[in-house]
């Protein structure tokens, strides 16, 4: 089944996708799959071991299900300090 | 608020206060500063990007934990956003409590995991006129760059 969802990028991610967001018809079940789905897409080279995931505005495991109309939010790694 | 993202200027003195207890005998402060060098290559400026609420709320959860594992009176942490130049404070940190020892573990938890989990990105302008994102392995494609980076600048 596929469902309709919003990906977010951020820092590196949004640089290289060119943009902020955009809706993603996809048949992904869990964030890691679809970030898979997208990183061959828009080229991103990071790991999931390394980067973050948010659904809805709070930080969840990759391994999370996606129901329609979430907005998903990829964090490239992390460089604070 | 003791976990704060800021694109203002932060003034230790003024979360130093905040600090302030009775019973504390030791406060131990960090400061994050912009250095004009990483990894060989000479810095101009950096630039922070952060998602200013997952950011406060995974920075609170840090703060609580430092609570919680350390003997330690009160914490709190700034984090700037934004452009910053060569020896801007970029973020600090600050602890109080009855004994010192307590204040410099937590200190350097608070800062350890703030790092290492709150979503604050870096990115760097080189002298070269090229900028990275620091840590990461995705870089914007040549052709979309609009600041000349190249795609093996990291």
């Amino acid at each position: 089944m596929t469902i309709e969802v919003t990906a977010r990028y951020f820092a590196a991610f949004r640089e290289r996708a060119g943009r902020d967001s955009e809706r993603v018809s996809t048949e992904a079940r869990t964030a890691a799959d679809l970030y898979g789905e997208l990183a061959r897409r828009h080229g991103f080279a990071d790991s999931i071991a390394r980067c973050k995931v948010a659904i809805n505005d709070e930080l969840e495991d990759w391994n999370a299900a996606l129901s329609p109309g979430d907005e998903v939010l990829f964090f490239p790694p992390v460089a604070g300090g | 608020m003791s976990f704060k993202i800021t694109s203002a200027v932060i003034d230790p003195a003024a979360r130093k206060r905040e600090l302030e207890r009775s019973t504390a005998g030791a406060c131990v402060t960090f400061e994050g500063w912009v250095r004009n060098h990483n990894e060989g290559e000479a810095v101009q400026a950096l630039e922070y990007e952060a998602h200013q609420a997952i950011a406060e709320k995974e920075g609170e959860r840090i703060v609580a934990e430092a609570l919680e594992k350390f003997a330690v009176s009160a914490v709190c942490c700034e984090h700037r956003v934004g452009k910053l130049a060569i020896g801007d404070c970029a973020v600090w940190v600050g602890v109080s409590s009855d004994h010192r020892g307590a204040a410099f573990d937590a200190c350097r938890y608070v800062i350890d995991e703030t790092k290492a989990r709150v979503p604050i990105w870096k990115k760097e302008h080189y002298a070269s006129g090229t900028t990275g994102w620091v840590n990461c392995a995705t870089t914007a494609r040549p052709a979309r760059s609009e600041d000349g980076s190249a795609d093996d600048q990291n």
